[in-house]
This record gives structure tokens, C-alpha cells and sequence, in this order.
């Protein structure tokens, strides 16, 4: 049985190093095609036709105008007559046609008799949710009421935090071409390996005849999984135009209005603590939504499972709105702002340093990881210079700027997903692993690469990668920091195995055996003795005309200790407020971070920046803002969905945990856990600041203004 | 373009749409973003010298036009309604530019034109004739490398990737009037392209390593 797994931290030369990523200079030069780029011959352009209404039905829909323009090639009604629809800008029509222009005059002569119907959009007041509640039930653990008796303090307090979207650079949507029984789809996808089974159960087709291709994704952040409504459309609208390939790619409204969202969180919660900051009891009553489905459930108390007496009541609301999708750490960044925000509160009820409560309290989090929040903690205060910077709140001096310190906590599991890779050397020494996944920019591909070079004793340019396409091997989605994790085992088993091949045909003409052969510094060489080697290419000629490949599967029952599940992390933020206009400016996001087994430290530490900085985003300018009169969303733009520019962020220090006993956990996934916790560091900030809770994200000039001016009444 | 946000951002009687001529009003004006941005050549103008001025003569069908992209003539048949955007996304397949947000907010479609950024998803293809125009990929030569780009890989200032083209020009654009930028520059100087992904930490390396590069910078 070969040895799968991974070298020693010490020996590796290409993993744990930080090679530039290998797609880098073809997306930076422009030349890099995305799907959304392609231009086909003969392809056709769409335009979509979208309820005005939140909520409404279809009494009559009339296409035949639009199919009558010249130019036009197909119209595919995707809400018919007597269709109810639930949310505004919900398909309701599309049209292909030979240029986008005459795609959308032809929507505009689509004519609907629309019978209005209510809707509610809005769930922050649960108390005016009515009907639309779908409670899930009270859950209680240990005694809650008795702790409440006993406490020495209860911290009361209400947070919120509005619905989100992904806002993907890349647009949904998908080139397609349904000709004979074959589709070819280039979508901008997350899975590449399964996204071609959605479109054909959809399409009533075997998944065989859908053939599937990617290079490069443009953002997809848990939204980008489905074939899509659109995209099936795609396909009958190719298919009614003669073959041609049709091309349909969301424009900004319809992108943030129905391409998933990340649902909002509400709670109001008490807690029951000791006098030196022990928790004893938890209470809370959370509401939520993300569309007609209701919301998500925050696991709250969050990483503070284990407080021993607890009362949850949590509520979805269904709202009209566009659906709800996962959304990087679905759930958790919720979880962590509601939990963090609540003992940051109470740190500062009882006149207690957070940094304090928080650890004392981390008794209650999982056992395998309260070493290494109590490690992470200390290592964010030093780097964040807690002890010079903190201060009690609002105590933060005469002068309108007020400067704070707050912290949010994070854990994930990530382990890595199933996944399979094949792996070739060919006799001219050239070397190509296959697998059917995708790099969403977090590197997937140059660190196939590292894991493949590390494995064969090669550099790094001398392994060809190849993903993005479902003929290769099947390799799972790219959701819930999972990639890594599975591309990278199955990598290493497919080269260790291939490797094994090698060595059988080589080990004559250096008088050995193959196991006592291994792959190093571009050579096949003894173990041990460096004098008895073959070149990597002499070794390659001994293959003859022949090929070699062979294969490995991640196995997710037994991952072989080459991936694992379950990190921790802490981040600090330190921000400055100005009191008299309710700004607050960004100085410093301190984040630390374990991952387990580290295969790129550049890359790794590039999610975590990218995290901290979607944090900033969500802690002080995100915000899908409805209209409860017309039930329409009042930003489905960049200008007023507001994201951070490069001057909005402040200084980002990363402090990747990479330490041997870490190391030894194997790989763990990365993508989500540093989105969680900077959403409450943020806000825990500005508490800290200004001395007064803002009771919702993001903290936009009003919302801090309104605070302080509550607390000066 | 979905029917409700033509609603909800040209409700004014003024325009009165009119679907059925090919050449519609509110398609035009939408493609400008002229509704809702004041950036763009007409900015100054009312709606109707605006469209008096651009589209004189023109329309409403395709008419043939000439772009000079990176140095040559490109000749092209194109709506007046069409952006220089969208003209060299579909029609002449120069795609490193990106539509995000087609509104004239994000920078994914940076180019240069006359020497100075524009978002060119406000800009009309017909407007763009006899200016110069360069796009990403006009920066090098093929199989060569513009030391921004080669900057952006270094500094690993990008991950999906989408957002890059628009950054690396108006990193070109910033660096050819601030050779010698200092960090602080660099912030304001790249303020108008957003990235979704997160990368602007390496951005502000990158941008600086390029100045240090690249011909002209006295950091050199
Ligand atoms: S696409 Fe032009 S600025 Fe966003
Ligand atoms: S790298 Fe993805 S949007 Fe900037």
C-alpha cells in the first residue's frame, strides 16, 4: 500500500511555498476568457422581461409583437398565464435575438395584464410580520429561567442585520447550444462536474449529452451552483433557434435582485452572567429572511454552544423577494455578529475588557478548539495592540473622532468534498493531472499544481493542470471550503500512484526495487543514495511509446489524514468614528487565522484579505434595501449597493496559524471561516467608540448618528 | 435590461418610449447611463442636445462607423445606441474589458481614450470615433507581458480575476500622470474601480511595484 500522506512540513519544496497563482498573468492581461466573454458564431443575444410586481399573476401575456420584430429568433414565456409570481423581477419572459439591442425592444413590446397582488417585504419589525412568521419551535437546555433568577447581571439587547447579495462581478448566466441531442454549456458555475446534471434533468435529457466548460469564474460566493431558470431557457431558446448558440448573462438589476441573497438576521437577546463575565444562560427570539423560504437559522450562541442553560425561539419570515442562496459561511456571519455583538455588550455591562470575556468564556466552545482561540486571542491582541488601544467604552476622549477596538470569532468545517483526479506522465516527461473543477480565483488550480509537482519531485511549471471541464474526472462543487481540501487529496493520491507505475518500470535499470525508489529534485533516485539516479526525463524514455495514468479519490469516510474538518479564527477591528458625522473610517482589521495544512501561504493569506474586506463591505455599507409601499428593491445598482473601494478598508494584517501541530491536522478549507467574524469586530468596534450600541448593520452615517442621538436622550 | 428598471428610472413623461421604431429613446438614453449618472460627454448638455449632438444624422438602424483601437482602424457596423463597451465586447471580440455594472460606477471597463480613463460603458461607440482608444489588450504585445499585469500576478492583487482588466488600465491610466505615486495617491488615484473578491491590499502593492518598473518612474 503506498504512503499517501503528505511529506514533512520540513522536506516540502513547491507545497507550503508561495508560487505566483498559474492563471495570474492571462486574467491580468485581459486575454483570460471568461465565459461571459464568448462570442460564438451565429450566437444570439438575450434580454430578460421581469415582474414589475413583488407579487402578482399573470392574467394574460402577450409575445407575439416581440416574436414579430425583425431579429428576433425566439421568445420563451417563463411565466404563463395564470403564473402567480412571489417577487419583484422574477422571470416572467426571454427573448433571443441577433444583437442584445433588438433582445430588449422585443421585451418591451411583450405585453402582461397583471392582476397586483399583496406582499411584504420587510421583516425587521417582527411584529409586523403577521402571517408571513413561520416559527420553528422553542428549543430549551438546562434551566434557563433559574439562571436568569440567579445572575448577578443580564445584558438585554436587539441586533439586525439586513439581507445581502452576492453581487458577483460576473454576472449569472451562460452561453448554450442545444444542437441535435447534444447541449454544449459554458456557464459561470461553481461545479463544474454537476452543473451540466442540472441543466439535463431539467431539459429531460441523459446528463451524458450535456457537455460543459469553464476556464475562469467571475465571483460566485455560494450563488453560482444551479443550471438557473434562465439557463434552462437558454437551452430551449438555442434549441428553437436552429442550434445557435444563445448567449444569456444577467444584467445588474436582475443579478442583485434574483441571483441569490444572503438572508438577514434579527435577535433580541438576554444573557445571564457572573460577576467575573462566566456566562450562566442564554436567551434568545431570532427572526430572519431570505425570501418566501424564509430565512436562515444562525446557530446561535455561536462557538459558545456549550453555555449550559439556553432558550431559543427562532422565526423565518417569508418575504417577497428574490430567493435566498448560499452565501459564503451560510449562516455563520450572522451567527457570529448576533453572539459577539451580545457579550461584547455584556463586557461592557459589567466593566469587563472583552478580551477577557471572551476567552474566560471559551469553556463553553468545542473542545478541540478552546487551545487555539485562547492562543488566537492573545496573538490578535498583541498584533491589533490591544492593551495600548482598548479602552472602557466611550471612553475614547473629548474630541469628535472616537477610536475602538471590538472582536468577532470564527469557526468552519471545511472538510474537503469527494473528489476524484487522473494523473499522466507521458513518455517525454511532460506530466497532466485532470479534474472536473473549477478555481474561483482562491488558486484551485496552481495548487493542483503544488500538490502534483510536490508529489513527483518537479517544479512547478513542468505539471500541466487541467480543470473546468465535465469530461474530466468528477470533482466536487466548489461550496463550503471544501475545494482544497478534496482537490488537493485526490490529487496526491492520483500522482502517488501514477508515481508507484514509474517506479515498477524503472527500478531494473537502477538494480532496485520500486519501493525502495522516491522523486526528488527532478530525479527517480534510491532512497537514500542520490548516486543512483535517472533524470525525471531518462526515467520518462524508459516508458517507451506508452503513456502511464492513473488515479485517486478523495474518499470523504476515510480522507487518509490528508484533509480534515474544524478551524478556529479571531479578528480584531479598530476603527475611528467621528461623532459629528457618524463616519467611521476603517484603521486597522486584524484577522488569525488556522487552516490546518497550508499548501500556498500567499493564497491563503489573499482569502483572508478578501474576507476581512467583505466584512467591511457588510459591516458598513451593504444593504438590500426594500420598499415596503411598492415591494420593489431600491438599490439593484452598484451605486447604491454599496461595496468598499480601495481606500475604504483600512490597514489588513493577516496572521496565518501555521504551526507544525497544525500542520499536521492536514488541509482544511479556508474560503469561508475569515468571512465570518469581521462583521462583529466591526460593530464591537464602533460600541467601543462611541460608547453606545448601533443597533443594525451597516453602519451607515444615519444609523450611528440616530444611536448616539438615543443616547443623548 | 429588465422592464421594471425602466420604470422605476425613466418614469418621466418626457420619454415617452417608443418600442416599436427600432430606434427607442429609452434604450438610448439607458446605454448612456445619462439617466442616472452625470458622467460622459453629454453630462452637460439637456437630453435633447444630447441626443441632437450624438446622434445626428445617425440612426435609428446600424450604421457603419471607425474606431481606432490600439493603434489601428477598426471598421464595424453598430446601433448609435451602442456603447465603445459593448462595440468591443460583441463586435470585435476585445473582451478583457468587462460589464458590471454597465452604469458607469465599478471600472470593469476601463479604457483609455485621448490619454484618459473612461468607463467605457458610458461612452457611445459613434462618439469614440477619431479618438484614440486603448484597451488591455493594446498594453503588450502577444506573448509579452505590461509590467501592471506582471505587477498584479507578483502581488497576487487579484483572485476571480474580473475585476483585473479595468484595474490594470486604470492603473495605466493613474501611473502615466502620477509616475511616482505615493501610497496615499494610489488610493484616491484608483477610487473608481470597485473588486467584489477582495484585493485591494495587493492592488496598492502592485500599483507601487509598477511605478517602480515601469519607464519614467523616477523610482526606477
Ligand atoms: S461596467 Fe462600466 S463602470 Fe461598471
Ligand atoms: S478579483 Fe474578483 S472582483 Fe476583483
Amino acid at each position: 500500500m503506498p504512503n499517501y500522506s503528505w511529506p514533512p512540513m520540513s522536506t516540502r519544496a513547491v507545497m507550503g511555498k508561495s508560487p505566483k497563482r498559474q492563471d495570474g498573468l492571462e486574467k491580468a492581461s485581459g486575454r483570460a476568457k471568461y465565459n461571459s466573454d464568448l462570442n460564438k458564431p451565429g450566437m444570439l443575444f438575450t434580454a430578460l422581461l421581469h415582474s414589475p410586481y413583488a407579487h402578482a399573476r399573470v392574467r394574460s401575456i402577450d409575445t407575439s409583437a416581440a416574436e414579430k420584430l425583425q431579429g428576433v429568433t425566439a421568445v420563451r414565456v417563463m411565466a404563463a398565464a395564470g403564473a402567480e409570481v412571489n417577487w419583484q423581477s422574477q422571470e416572467v419572459a426571454v427573448v433571443a435575438a441577433t444583437s442584445e439591442a433588438v433582445a430588449r425592444d422585443a421585451v418591451r413590446l411583450i405585453k402582461v395584464d397583471w392582476e397586483v397582488l399583496p406582499h411584504m417585504v420587510k421583516e425587521d419589525d417582527l411584529g409586523k410580520v403577521g402571517n408571513r412568521a413561520k416559527p420553528a419551535g422553542e428549543q430549551v437546555t438546562g434551566d434557563p429561567d433559574k439562571a436568569f433568577k440567579e445572575a448577578d447581571v443580564v445584558l438585554d439587547g436587539s441586533y439586525g442585520m439586513p439581507v445581502l447579495t452576492h453581487c458577483c462581478l460576473e454576472p449569472h448566466g451562460q452561453v448554450v447550444e442545444w444542437k441535435g441531442d447534444v447541449v454544449n454549456f459554458w456557464p459561470s458555475t461553481q461545479t463544474v462536474s454537476n452543473v451540466g446534471g442540472d441543466l439535463a434533468k431539467n431539459l429531460e435529457l441523459p446528463a451524458t449529452q450535456v457537455k460543459v466548460h469553464q476556464d475562469h469564474v467571475g465571483g460566485g460566493f455560494g450563488s453560482k451552483f444551479a443550471a438557473d431558470r434562465w439557463g434552462i431557457e437558454g437551452a430551449r431558446l438555442s434549441k428553437a433557434s436552429g442550434g445557435r448558440p444563445v448567449k444569456v448573462f444577467l444584467d445588474r438589476a436582475a443579478e442583485l435582485n434574483i441571483a441569490g441573497n444572503r438572508p438577514s438576521a434579527y435577535a433580541k437577546i438576554k444573557i445571564a452572567a457572573k460577576k467575573d463575565g462566566t456566562i450562566t444562560a442564554w436567551d434568545s427570539v431570532s427572526w430572519a429572511t431570505g425570501g418566501m423560504g424564509g430565512g436562515g437559522m444562525p446557530p446561535i450562541p455561536y462557538v459558545y454552544t456549550n453555555i449550559p442553560n439556553k432558550r431559543l425561539n427562532h422565526t423565518a419570515v417569508a418575504t417577497n423577494g428574490g430567493p435566498l442562496r448560499a452565501w459564503r459561511a451560510p449562516n455563520h456571519p450572522q451567527a457570529s455578529y448576533l453572539t459577539c455583538s451580545a457579550l461584547e455588550d455584556l463586557a461592557a455591562k459589567l466593566g469587563m475588557d472583552p478580551m477577557v470575556l471572551f476567552a474566560k468564556n471559551v469553556q463553553y466552545a468545542a473542545e478541540a478548539r478552546r487551545e487555539t482561540y485562547l492562543y488566537q486571542l492573545k496573538k490578535a491582541a498583541e498584533l491589533s495592540e490591544w492593551s495600548k488601544l482598548w479602552h472602557r467604552r466611550g471612553d475614547s476622549g473629548s474630541g469628535p473622532v472616537k477610536r475602538g477596538l471590538g472582536i468577532g470569532i470564527c469557526t468552519w468545517q471545511g472538510a474537503g468534498h469527494a473528489s476524484n483526479c487522473k494523473a499522466t506522465i507521458h513518455s517525454d516527461g511532460s506530466v497532466e493531472v485532470e479534474l472536473g473543477s473549477q478555481d474561483l480565483g482562491t488558486g484551485t488550480r496552481t495548487i493542483i499544481g503544488q500538490v502534483a509537482a510536490e508529489t513527483l519531485g518537479l517544479p512547478l511549471e513542468a505539471v500541466k493542470v487541467k480543470i473546468g471541464d465535465n469530461s474530466y474526472p468528477v470533482s466536487g462543487s466548489s461550496g463550503g471550503s471544501t475545494t482544497v481540501g478534496g482537490v488537493s487529496s485526490s490529487t496526491r493520491i492520483a500522482t502517488v500512484n501514477v508515481l508507484e507505475k514509474l517506479f515498477e518500470k524503472v527500478a531494473p535499470s537502477l538494480n532496485s526495487t520500486a519501493d525502495k525508489l522516491e522523486a526528488r529534485g527532478g530525479k527517480i533516485q534510491v532512497k537514500g543514495d542520490a548516486t543512483k539516479s535517472l533524470t525525471w526525463a531518462a526515467a520518462c524514455k524508459k516508458l517507451g511509446v506508452q503513456s502511464i495514468s492513473d488515479n485517486g479519490t478523495n474518499d470523504q469516510r476515510n480522507p487518509r489524514g490528508l484533509n480534515t474538518a474544524g478551524v478556529a479564527g479571531i479578528q480584531v477591528a479598530d476603527v475611528s468614528v467621528d461623532v459629528e458625522t457618524g463616519v467611521v473610517k476603517m484603521n486597522r482589521m486584524v484577522a488569525v487565522q488556522d487552516c490546518g495544512l497550508i499548501v500556498n501561504p500567499k493564497l491563503a493569506e489573499s482569502q483572508v484579505l478578501g474576507a476581512c474586506i467583505m466584512s467591511v463591505c457588510g459591516a458598513l455599507m451593504e444593504e438590500r434595501v426594500m420598499d415596503a409601499m411598492t415591494g420593489r428593491v431600491l438599490n439593484p445598482e452598484m451605486e447604491f449597493y454599496k461595496l468598499a473601494g480601495i481606500a475604504d478598508i483600512g490597514n489588513i494584517v493577516v496572521h496565518m496559524d501555521i504551526r507544525e501541530e497544525n500542520d499536521k491536522r492536514g488541509i482544511v478549507g479556508l474560503g469561508e471561516p475569515p468571512t465570518v467574524g469581521g462583521v462583529a469586530a466591526i460593530a464591537n468596534a464602533v460600541a467601543n467608540a462611541i460608547g453606545v450600541r448601533v443597533p443594525s448593520v451597516p453602519l451607515t452615517p444615519d444609523r450611528v448618528l440616530a444611536a448616539l442621538e438615543e443616547k443623548r436622550s | 435590461m429588465s422592464k421594471h428598471h425602466d420604470e422605476l428610472v425613466e418614469k418621466s413623461p418626457r420619454q415617452s418610449a417608443s418600442g416599436e421604431s427600432g430606434f427607442s429613446r429609452r434604450g438610448f438614453l439607458r446605454t448612456t447611463g445619462a439617466t442616472t449618472s452625470a458622467i460622459g460627454t453629454t453630462a452637460l448638455l439637456t437630453e435633447d442636445e444630447a441626443i441632437a449632438a450624438q446622434g445626428a444624422g445617425m440612426g435609428p438602424g446600424a450604421v457603419p462607423i471607425t474606431l481606432n483601437i490600439n493603434g489601428k482602424d477598426q471598421k464595424l457596423t453598430v446601433e448609435p445606441r451602442v456603447t465603445l463597451l459593448d462595440a468591443c465586447r460583441n463586435n470585435l471580440d476585445l473582451t478583457g474589458a468587462k460589464r458590471v455594472c454597465d452604469r458607469g460606477t465599478c471600472g470593469a471597463c476601463t479604457m483609455i481614450m485621448n490619454g484618459k480613463v473612461v468607463y467605457a460603458c458610458t461612452v457611445l461607440a459613434i462618439d469614440a470615433q477619431g479618438k484614440k482608444i486603448q484597451t488591455i489588450e493594446g498594453l503588450a504585445a502577444e506573448g509579452k507581458y505590461h509590467p501592471i499585469s506582471q505587477a498584479f500576478v507578483n502581488q497576487d492583487a487579484q483572485q476571480c480575476g474580473y475585476c483585473t482588466p479595468g484595474f490594470v488600465m486604470a492603473s495605466k491610466g493613474f501611473l502615466d500622470r502620477n509616475p511616482n505615486p505615493t501610497e496615499e495617491q494610489v488610493l484616491k488615484g484608483l477610487g473608481g474601480n470597485l473588486c467584489r473578491c477582495g484585493t485591494y491590499m495587493g492592488v496598492r502593492k502592485a500599483v507601487l511595484e509598477a511605478s517602480k518598473v515601469m519607464k519614467g518612474g523616477k523610482n526606477a
